[in-house]
């Protein structure tokens, strides 16, 4: 390893620690709020709700993370490796149920298969008025919406890790006699294991930080909990001091996905990806690997659309107007800038991990990551409490020093603070992909750069940031549209004038007007759509 | 680093357009949706040329955010829909005393603050919606009624979660005692058809399509629906009216305790009391005006008159977490 300086040392430990002094913030009010302790809701609490919430919460995250896994990886396997009808475009389209947010997806599967629903009601008709389907309000149906909105993560990274495996090994296992079964667990599988880990943990992180989405089917876990006595009991330190109970689900899941990635080694991919398929289907399997794509592709997306679609004309384009405008720019403008600020410091964190891998700097990047776990409103209102504390004890001071006329505060209620919340809610978002792009880059190589005498800024730029820039490129996307689809914390520290579509979303849906949130729904759909189809058309094959 | 610097100091400088107060401009925090007050805080626009600001969010999230900004915060008025967010505004200290004869005339006494922090605005009933298939009004009477068993698998009810549902049982407990409470909640978990709704229009859809028969949901929901399936097969029914009557809440706002422009915030909340204005915030929800020399809409006029709870609507918000913890420990989620 080159020698490095002092100086360049403590700079890179000093990314790292910011980064994780920002997360700090409102996990610092977390923590916080444990001085007083409300005997009385608590009590309350553990008496009442507790086992029910935290069986609730094992159960999603052991059904989500299941479902996940199963799908993502079957259905990455099958575009990736393999050749069957409609691969080419549906490589693809299975990424797109990414652009619908959880709490879409939820009120549409509410609304259609309920016993009210379209689907029952003419099932009623043709068998009877006792027929009934297997009830979508339930447990089961929290995990079956969750997982169909969940598994491009998996779906994605799998992919990605199956496609830049290259020609070796998979060929190799496929010449010296395994069956693509074998290939599959004994090759792919283990070689994939990272990603795959990955892209589970992010999803499990959504879903317990999710709450739309289990609002409408009035599942109750942690983060309901959390509202609930917010709301309902209005003691906002008891619902924080639960929010740090939910971290600790958090520090499970992350410490189960470091275990599953634990050993495997990380492969370096510089070779060149596969052209063609490696397992060409014939006959019934090929047409069976095209329906299970399509099954898929029409429950999470194609379906969805449409009742939105119908919805949405059926009556809710009244609501059209140059408002709606304003909505469009407001959301993609957050998600731009967004993404932006948080790639960037997130490059940064990746590139500390890798040149000063001491421990201090990788429990701080730990902690930078925790951040997702964090429900929206939580986060916010941490982040909200930090910053008033800094106005009002060193902003207004400092503004009425300076001669300023009426001092107002200038961190609460800014632009700024909300794009902070950004920065730490999806700083895991954009770490993982960029994680996984700076694996496969041999260390061997900014080393023989450094060793012909390239100063530390050219390796940067000329070796780093090129090989990076897949990585780069999937991480700005995946937090564009994860800030485009945010709403707890949108909701909370909006400026004047800077509603988004989601934040129209959930006037609408929080009053059962599920018709007339077709509109910003199929919008937010929409334009998340553009980013989504880039994403995987840059990362499919060359 | 230095971008991000740059993009700091660029959003420091778009807050400093955020921050310039100007002269006839009001700042309204509101629970109450925005499709709901704009129209409202439109007409006074063009009456007065006073330009009203407003963000929306839930309560509990517009009450930190009122909290942590303290002195400082931009907020002249807070609404809030449901008494109990209302009273328990007033506990937190977020409002300022107002004394206006134009409110004191216009709003009766039973829905005001008795410490004139607030008023209420519009009033909503939570009462009893039922399938006009498979139910024959004379079975309904009271809301307590609805536990026997003989409406076993027919009830729909809403999550217990709700805040509607919090101060229907809140006003009940006051009404008619802890035990007696507990008991009805028992019967009617007992008679659910199906796991509790999130919402009143879900529960509405199902009464109509044979799910349940008969659930507790808030007019305006019917009165939506309604308005678009004029063919669904569920009417409503005033329960209790011949003991304390239906439960009935409010929407309502106050000036808040460091409004920058009190004076024009209260003129506000003057003007939202009079006739063309209660007119306009009833109807566009088909709520009940609280000013009672408004008459509603003439659509809401078909559900038929009826006696209201006339509890002080304070008691929605003080034995709120009391009814909380009960209906949790019933199982009611």
């Amino acid at each position: 390893m080159a020698r490095q300086s002092t100086a360049h040392k403590a700079r890179w430990q000093l990314v790292a620690y910011l980064a994780a002094a920002l997360v700090l913030m409102p996990l610092l009010v977390l923590l916080l709020s444990w001085q007083n302790v409300d005997q009385m809701i608590w009590g309350h609490l553990l008496q009442t709700q507790m086992m029910r919430l935290i069986g609730n919460t094992l159960w999603l995250i052991i059904g989500v993370g299941a479902g996940v896994i199963l799908l993502g990886v079957s259905l990455a396997w099958l575009t990736s490796l393999c050749e069957f009808p409609g691969r080419r475009w549906l490589d693809w389209a299975l990424m797109l149920p990414f652009a619908v947010p959880a709490y879409v997806l939820a009120f549409v599967m509410v609304g259609l298969l309920d016993f009210s629903g379209p689907l029952q009601s003419l099932l009623r008709e043709w068998f009877g008025s006792d027929f009934r389907l297997p009830p979508i309000r339930s447990t089961g149906g929290v995990i079956l919406t969750l997982v169909l909105v969940f598994y491009p993560y998996v779906y994605m990274l799998a992919r990605s890790a199956f496609l830049a495996q290259g020609r070796g090994l998979m060929e190799a296992s496929r010449i010296l006699g395994q069956t693509p079964w074998q290939g599959f667990w004994r090759v792919a599988v283990p070689m994939a294991r990272p990603a795959i880990s990955a892209g589970t943990a992010l999803a499990i992180m959504e879903t317990l930080a999710d709450f739309g989405a289990v609002s409408v089917f009035n599942y109750d876990t942690f983060t309901t909990a959390i509202y609930k006595t917010w709301y309902g009991f209005f003691s906002l330190q008891s619902a924080t001091q639960l929010a740090s109970l939910l971290l600790l689900f958090v520090f499970l899941a992350l410490f189960a996905e470091r275990h599953a990635q634990g050993r495997s080694k990380r492969f370096p991919a510089n070779d060149k990806p596969r052209k063609g398929a490696l397992y060409r289907l014939r006959g019934p399997l090929a047409w069976l690997a095209c329906g299970y794509c399509l099954l898929v592709l029409s429950i999470a997306f194609i379906i969805p659309v449409g009742q939105l679609l119908y919805w949405l004309l059926s009556s809710g384009i009244a609501d059209l107007d140059s408002r709606y405008w304003t909505l469009i720019r407001n959301t993609l403008l957050l998600g731009g800038i967004a993404a932006l600020m948080t790639v960037t410091v997130a490059t940064l964190l990746v590139l500390a991990q890798r040149l000063q891998p001491i421990r201090r700097v990788r429990s701080a990047i730990a902690l930078a990551n925790l951040g997702y776990a964090l429900p929206g409103s939580v986060l916010a209102v941490g982040i909200m409490f930090f910053f008033s504390f800094l106005d009002n004890n060193m902003v207004v001071p400092l503004r009425s020093w300076l001669g300023a006329a009426n001092p107002a505060p200038i961190l609460l209620g800014s632009l700024f603070a909300l794009l902070l919340a950004y920065l730490v809610r999806f700083m895991a978002v954009a770490y993982g992909p960029l994680d996984t792009s700076l694996a496969r880059i041999r260390p061997s190589l900014p080393e023989a750069a450094q060793s012909l005498g390239q100063p530390g800024w050219v390796v940067f730029w000329r070796i780093y940031v090129p090989l990076l820039l897949p990585g780069i490129l999937s991480a700005a996307l995946l937090v564009f549209v994860d800030v485009l689809k945010e709403m707890p914390a949108t909701l909370l520290m909006r400026p004047f004038g800077w509603d988004t579509l989601a934040v129209r979303i959930y006037a609408l849906t929080t009053e059962g007007d599920w018709t007339r949130a077709s509109l910003p729904a199929l919008t937010l759909v929409l334009v998340g759509l553009l980013p989504v189809i880039v994403l995987i058309r840059r990362s499919g094959r060359h | 680093m230095s971008f991000t610097r740059n993009i700091i100091a660029l959003s420091l400088a778009m807050t400093a357009f955020t921050s310039v107060a100007q002269a006839k401009e009001l700042v309204v925090y509101s629970s109450r949706q925005d499709h709901l007050i704009k129209p409202v805080f439109d007409m006074y626009t063009e009456k007065t040329g006073v330009q009203i600001n407003f963000i929306t969010d839930n309560e509990a999230p517009l009450m930190a955010r009122l909290r942590a900004e303290g002195a400082n915060t931009p907020a002249d008025m807070f609404m809030t829909v449901d008494a109990g967010n209302l009273w328990q505004a007033e506990e937190q200290d977020l409002f300022r005393e107002v004394k206006s004869e134009t409110i004191e005339q216009n709003i009766p006494a039973h829905l005001r603050s008795s410490n004139g922090k607030w008023t209420g605005l519009s009033l909503r009933a939570r009462t009893i919606a039922y399938s006009t298939e498979r139910v024959n009004p004379e079975e309904l009477s009271t809301y307590e009624a609805l536990a026997d068993d003989s409406w076993k698998g027919r009830v729909c009810l809403r999550t217990a979660k709700k805040v509607y549902n919090q101060s229907l049982v809140a006003t009940m407990l006051e009404s008619v005692g802890e035990e007696k409470t507990t008991e009805v909640i028992k019967g009617w978990l007992a008679n659910l058809a199906t796991p509790v709704f999130s919402d009143d229009t879900a529960l509405l859809k199902a009464i109509d399509a044979g799910q349940c028969d008969v659930g507790i949901v808030n007019s305006y929901y019917f009165g939506r629906l309604h308005k678009a399936e004029p063919n669904i097969k569920v009417k409503l029914f005033w329960p209790n009216q011949e003991d304390r009557g239906v439960h009935v809440n409010i929407s309502g706002a106050g000036v808040t305790k460091h409004a920058k422009q009190p004076e024009e915030a209260t003129k506000l909340l003057e003007w939202m009391t009079t006739e063309e204005a209660q007119r306009v915030f009833a109807d566009v929800n088909m709520e009940f005006p609280a000013n009672s020399s408004v008459a509603p809409s003439d659509e809401v006029a078909t559900w038929g008159d009826f006696k209201a709870d006339s509890v002080n609507i304070e008691v929605a918000g003080r034995r709120q977490p009391e009814a909380i913890m009960l209906m949790d420990r019933l199982g009611w989620n």
